[in-house]
Formats: C-alpha cells, structure tokens, sequence
C-alpha cells in the first residue's frame, strides 16, 4: 500500500507581492507586470472598478438621501471611497492629547478613487530643505534624480497644467488646462492685484486622448469615480490594464498580516487572513512591496517581528513609525457680494479648482520656515443634501415664503472659499507606534498615534488665514467667522485630517537613522521594499501622490533592474 | 433621461474593450456619442416627485405630519417661478432623512412642539388650526435670528435648522434644481470656459 501521507502541494513562489492597491501599489503592479515579473496582489478591500461603479450623473434626486453621507461612505453616498475616518473593526488608537485622524479606503485603488487628482511634483528645494534652513532632514535623491520618473509618469497617466517656469514648481507634459469659472476670473485678477501667483490647476485629469482613454467630459465628478477614466484611479489606470497582462493575480479582501521572512532574514512572502472566512494564508515570493499607505506600511514592518528582526523589519534603527507628517491645513470662506445673482451656465467644469496658487513668498524674510499652496473653491455646483446650510447668515438675515426663495436664487454662487495646505517640519513627538494592547478583528496590533504641531506650523497657519481674509476683502467680500485665535490653534486641522500621511518608513543614507535606502529598499531586508508615502524625507508645500507615484516607478525600476541581474 | 438609459447610453463607449489600443479618432467618435446620447435629460424622474396623498410617514405622527406639511410650505411655497416643497416631496425626504439618520429625530420632535406650544400661548389652537396670518406671525418671530427676541431662542434654532432640512430637499429634488438652473453633470464636448455673457456680466 502507497505511502497515504498528503503532502501540501508546495504553494506557487511569485516573483514579487505588493500589498496595497493605492497609487504606490498600482504603480509597482504595472510597471512590474510590463517588466515580465509574475505578480500577487493583496488588497484588504474588495473589488472596485469606475467602468462599472461610477455614479457619474447620478442626480441628487434619484436617491432619497440626496447624496448625503452613508456610515461606508462618509463622504457621500457616491463619493469612490469606501472607508473613512473609521473602519468598523479596525480601531487605531491615540496618546492622551492627540488629535490625530486617520483616512482609509478599502477597496482596489484605495485612496486614488476619491482623491482630489491635484498633481503637483516637488521642486528641487523640496528634497534639500535641511541644506536650505537647518530643518529636518535632506532627501537622499535629488529633483533631478525623480525628473524622469514624473515624466514618465505624466506620460503613462496624463495631467493638465501650464508651463510656467516656476524655480520650485517644476512643470510637466501637460495637456491644455480647461479655462477658469466665473469665480475663478474673480479669484486671478484679485490675486493678480495682490502679487499672489495664481495659476492653472494641474491635476491628473486628461483633456485630450490618451492610452486608450476617453478625454474628460467636464461632468464635475471626479470624486464619484470617472466611468470614462479620464482621471487617475490606480484601478482603473494601472491594475486593471496590468491584470490584462496575464501576470498579476489579485487576491482581494486580503489583509496582511506580516512580512514572512526566512532563517537568513530575507522576505518570502506575506502572511494575510482572507477576510471572507477568516483564514490564516499565505502568498509566497521572491520580492516583497509593501504600499499599503504609509502608516500601515508601518503597522506592517512593525508586526513582522522575528529572530533576525526582533524590532520589526527595516527598523534596526527604531526609526519605522517616527518622522510622520501630514499636511497643514485651514480653510477660510466668505461672501462676495458682486457675485449675487450670478447669470445661470454651466459652471461644473473637472471634478476640482481649475486654478491654484503655488507657493509665493520667500520663507527668509517670513516667521514661519515652510510654504503652502492656497486651492480655491466656489461656484455652481450640483446642488445636494446641505444645500446652502445656514441662509440666516446672509445679508437678508434669515426669512420665510417667497422671499426666502428669492434669497437661495441670488445667493447661490456667491461663496468664494480658500484652502491652504501647508508643509510642516517633521518632528520627533509625532509619530506612530504598535499600541501594546489593542488588537484589530483580526487580531493584529493596531497603531497608537501622537501628534504635535509647533510654532513653525502654527504661524505658517496664521498667515494662510491673514492671507484669506485679505483676498476676501480685496474681493469686496465678507468672512463671517471670526480670525481664530492662538488658542484656536489659527484654525489648523488635526494631525491627519488633510489625508497626506507620509513619512514613517523613511528613506536615507544610513541603515543607523533612516528605514529605507534611496531605493526605497528596506536596509536590513534586501528582498522587501517600500513603494507609497513611508519613504518621504520631508512633506513640501505640494500634495504628494505624484511623487509617490514617480518614487513607485522609480523603485520598480530598480527591482526589475536587479531581478534581471539576478540579484533578487 | 432616466439613471438606466443615462447609464445604457455610456455603454457605447465602455464597451469598447479598454485593452485595444485605440486610434485618438475612434475615441473622439466615442467621447461624441457619449455628448449626444447623454444631452437630453427630458423625462420626468419617479422618484423626488411629490409623493400621492396616500404616503404613510414611518417618523411623524399625524398631527406631526400635517403640521410638518403646512410648516415646510411656509418655508418655501409655490411662487410665479417654481412649485412648493410639498410639490417637491420634502415631507416624504425629511421622514426618510429621520429615519436613517437618527440624531434628527429629537430636534424635530421638540420643534415641531414649540411651534404648537407657541401658537397656543399666542392663539389657543396649534399651529395646524391657525390662520395664515397667525402662523406667519409666530414666524416672522423666529425666522430672523438677529432680530428674534430672546426668549423666542428656542423657536429660532428650530427654524434655523428645519429651514436648512427643507432646502437640502427642494433644492435637491427636480423642481429645486430647476428653480435654480443647475445645469451641469452631463457631458460637455469642450470646455469653453465662462461664456462671454458671464464675462460681461462680471465686469473688468
Ligand atoms: C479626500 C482625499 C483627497 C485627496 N486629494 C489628494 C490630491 O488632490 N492630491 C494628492 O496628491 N493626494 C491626495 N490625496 C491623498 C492620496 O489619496 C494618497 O496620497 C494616495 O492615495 C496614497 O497612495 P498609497 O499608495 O499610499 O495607497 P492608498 O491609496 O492609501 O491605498 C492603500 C491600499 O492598501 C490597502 N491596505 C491597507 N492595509 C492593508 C493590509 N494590511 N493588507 C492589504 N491591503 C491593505 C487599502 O485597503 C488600500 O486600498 C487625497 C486623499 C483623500 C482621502
Ligand atoms: S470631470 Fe472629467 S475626469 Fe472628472 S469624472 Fe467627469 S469626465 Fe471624468
């Protein structure tokens, strides 16, 4: 009689699993596939694909929660995010006196189906900023060593912009810009006036064909998904053409665990629990990309601790987890009385600000060390749920009947609102850390935040709300809420709030102070590597997913480059 | 144009398979069907529409709902331009509103009490039985917070946010967004840009 002994049918060895399908990991999925590697993707949500879950032109009243938000969806009902502020089942934690707030999506593409798509490349002042004032830290790549990965990524993705030749702005392979709104022509010449540089957005929207992709049809909608994807979604984008290539096995609603790593310290793949039936798995491989968004990147290298890596992996130097920073944020509105009854047109334009203003000023002759850009808002948008909350704050005062009718017609439009998004100093007391208690439903450690802003962000916040105001006020228009105070904080959003985590798998020159190398390669792992926000150096006064998208090609780059030398 | 054939017009363009690599020419004809398929927005929509007289509130009572009826009405009535906000559905919206999301409920309720309250103290019937003058009177008591007098704070803040609750369903419904002229989420060939008559009208 044979042998009866199952024997587990050895479990396919890919040549790379990434985790994480946000922009990082949808980056490495594509460029990796294109490269001929043989791919596994786990993604913690499920399946999301704009061609066929879009809610563009959808009207508010063929729902009868007219586009408010859902417990899943808290940005709406049709906003392309599932996920938020909270994941039910998936507690983080905070220090005694942290305001900190922490945004996940759960689903293919993560954050990039909702996101804002503004598109903006660090400047060469943006990877040196300690050479330039003494702050933080300098990037261990230069402006030029990221330059063809942004041009490469504006020719794969597509954005719109103008040259402009600004020194810490750099431009891109932009297609045509669309015009300026109403407000906007308003919100130019103010600015113009007031020596604030006012510009055409750039956002990853594409204005003529490309790839295979539909132009933009000016719906608006950016936010619902693009079901002509003539926006960025990393699903729609990257991975779904990447799953056409025959190499990339997805494998949703799987969340990693741990890296899984051998008795010589070296990845071999991602320990996950399938969430539909609860099951311990594993993929096995021969090169590991964690983009699972910076701090769960974090989270991650942290849980996977072992003999070789009793701190976690990347983090000899105890610094994975340390050095998080967001972007700085407030937000000023007021009301322009010579946009009263505004004559009725079309005003939807692309689903963001069709202008915006770089940062203009030189933090030398400043208070404050770090810049910000100013993103406008305003218009004649599709009327929904919240539709001009708080009429009583109007000029009229309030009313009833007829009359208050009258008051929603002229004042619709009126409204003129600025956001300033700021960089802030990374700092030593805010960071992330494994909470020794709490455990998520699955049973992995959750993160513990701290956070503080200092003085830098404090007064760098100040101006932006002094610089509102005075743009309202040149504008003829009227700010009904009052300057916050010191006290207030000037207004500033909490740590996490503007959604820009970035930071706490940091990239270095020294495996003594940094997590990564300059190839976003873990120092102490030489198999796993970083491909979303954890390995940037420094915030800048842009947003930053062009960039982790450039740093992801980039990364991949490498890792084809060494598989092809035989080296991984 | 309903949701179903808004969606069924855009399938000229998805199902063109994403992979083949398409000639600029061929998508410019997909991006101009899409433009012609999706312009017309005609047909009137079921949902939104005011409800029939049969509508059964899960969240009022009856009195509450008569009173919510007339009260929303007020707020915004038919004028020469548009329909009213029972017109538009909007007791039928703020009963589904205070259903799903709860923490309505208990200002609502309290609300819809002073206003009886009140128009008893003033009147000696609620607010369902006085005349239009009367309740016209207790509003224009409160629909003016700065010059509404003190004691008249709670009513106010009702106001303040019933009105808001009635705007957010007119001004979402068809014949609010109508009334306004909102005319975008549908595909634009080109963008213009502000028309030349806004430009005017905007000044220098
Ligand atoms: C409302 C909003 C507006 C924004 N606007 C802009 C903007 O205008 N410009 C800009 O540059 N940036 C913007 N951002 C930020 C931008 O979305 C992020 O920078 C970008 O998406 C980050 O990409 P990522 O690779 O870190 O992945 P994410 O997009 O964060 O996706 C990570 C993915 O990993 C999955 N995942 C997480 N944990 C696990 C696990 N343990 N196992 C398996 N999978 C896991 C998640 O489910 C998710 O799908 C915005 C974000 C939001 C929310
Ligand atoms: S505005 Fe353009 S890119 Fe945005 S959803 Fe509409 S068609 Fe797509």
């Amino acid at each position: 009689m044979a042998q009866a002994t199952p024997r587990a049918q050895p479990a396919t060895t890919y040549d790379v699993a990434i985790i994480g399908s946000g922009a990082g990991g949808g980056m490495a999925a594509h460029e990796l596939t294109k490269a001929g590697a043989n791919v596994v993707m786990l993604e913690a949500g499920g399946m999301w694909d704009n061609a066929r879950d879009s809610a563009m032109f959808r009207m508010p009243y063929d729902s009868p929660r007219r586009g408010a938000s859902t417990p899943e969806r808290p940005f709406g009902e049709w906003d392309a995010c599932i996920g938020g502020w909270q994941v039910p089942g998936e507690p983080y934690t905070k220090a005694e006196g942290t305001k900190f707030d922490w945004w996940r999506a759960r689903m293919l593409g993560g954050r990039t189906n909702h996101w804002g798509r503004i598109s903006l490349r660090f400047g060469p002042d943006d990877f040196r900023r300690k050479t330039l004032d003494g702050l933080g830290d300098d990037w261990p790549i230069s402006y030029d060593d990221v330059k063809p990965w942004y041009d490469e990524v504006d020719k794969l993705i597509g954005i719109f912009g103008s040259v402009e030749n600004l020194r810490n702005d750099p431009d891109g392979m932009f297609h045509e810009a669309p015009a300026p709104r109403y407000y906007e022509h308003l919100v130019k010449r103010t600015s113009d006036k007031m020596g604030v540089t006012c510009i055409p957005a750039r956002l990853s929207i594409i204005t003529k064909p490309l790839n295979g992709r539909a132009p933009c049809h000016y719906c608006g909608q950016c936010n619902r998904g693009c079901a002509t994807n003539s926006n960025f979604s990393s699903g729609n984008v990257l991975i779904i053409p990447a799953l056409r290539s025959g190499r990339l096995k997805l494998i949703t609603d799987a969340m990693a665990r741990e890296v899984l790593t051998g008795a010589d310290g070296r990845a071999t793949g991602v320990a996950y629990i399938e969430k539909t039936t609860g099951e311990d798995r594993e993929v096995r491989a021969k090169v590991v990309v964690l983009a699972a968004s910076a701090c769960e990147s974090a989270r991650i290298l942290l849980n996977s601790r072992s003999a070789r890596h009793p701190n976690g992996i990347a983090n000899q130097s105890g610094v994975v987890g340390k050095y998080l920073t967001d972007t700085t944020g407030t937000d000023v509105a007021g009301f322009i009385p010579r946009l009263v009854d505004v004559p009725r047109h079309n005003a939807d334009g692309v689903g963001g600000g069709h202008i915006f203003m770089p940062w203009w000023l030189d933090n030398r002759k400043l208070d404050f060390p770090r810049g910000y850009h100013i993103e406008v808002w305003g218009g004649l948008g599709m009327p929904s749920y919240g539709f001009m909350g708080g009429i009583q704050n109007y000029p009229d005062g309030g009313g009833y009947g007829a009359g208050l009718k009258q008051q929603y017609r002229k004042y619709w439009g009126a409204t003129v609102g600025f956001s300033g998004r700021g960089e802030m100093v990374p700092n030593g007391n805010s960071y992330c850390e494994i909470d020794p208690e709490v455990k998520d439903r699955f049973g992995i450690p959750v993160l513990r935040f701290h956070w503080e802003w200092r003085d830098h962000e404090y007064r760098q916040v100040k101006h932006m709300q002094e610089t509102f105001r005075a743009l309202i006020a040149e504008m003829g228009g009227e700010v009904w809420s009052p300057m916050p105070t010191r006290e207030q904080g000037y207004g500033i959003a909490n740590g996490g709030a503007i959604i820009h985590e970035l930071g706490c798998v940091r990239m270095g020159t020294s495996e003594r102070d940094s997590a990564v190398d300059a190839n976003c390669r873990a120092w102490d792992c030489d198999n796993l590597f970083v491909a979303d926000g954890g390995p940037f150096v420094s915030q800048a006064d842009k947003n930053p997913t062009w960039t982790i998208l450039a740093l992801a090609m980039r990364t991949s780059a490498y890792i084809t480059a060494q598989r092809k030398a035989g080296a991984l | 144009m309903t949701d179903i054939t808004r969606r069924d017009a855009l399938q000229g363009l998805l199902a063109i398979p994403a992979g083949l690599a398409l000639s600029p020419d061929a998508v410019e004809r997909a991006r101009a069907h899409v433009a012609e398929a999706l312009v017309d927005q005609g047909t009137p929509a079921k949902q939104g529409a005011a409800q029939p007289a049969a509508y059964q509130p899960k969240q009022f009572s009856p009195d509450e709902w008569h009173l919510v009826r007339l009260l929303v009405d007020d707020v915004i009535p038919r004028d020469a331009h548009s329909g009213s906000a029972t017109e538009a559905g909007v007791p039928e919206f703020m009963d589904f509103i205070l259903g799903e999301y709860a923490s309505n409920q208990q200002w609502m309720r309290d609300g819809l009490a002073w206003m009886n309250a009140e128009c008893r103290r003033r009147f000696d019937k609620g607010f369902v039985s006085c005349t239009v003058p009367q309740r016209h009177e207790v509003l224009d008591a409160i629909a003016f917070p700065q010059r509404a007098a003190p004691e008249m704070r709670a009513g106010v803040e009702f106001l303040n946010r019933f009105r808001n609750l009635t705007a957010s369903g007119y001004y979402s419904s068809r014949i609010g967004i109508a009334d306004l002229g909102y005319v975008g989420n549908r595909p634009v060939a080109e963008w213009e840009g502000t028309p030349p008559e806004v430009m005017k009208w905007l000044g220098p």
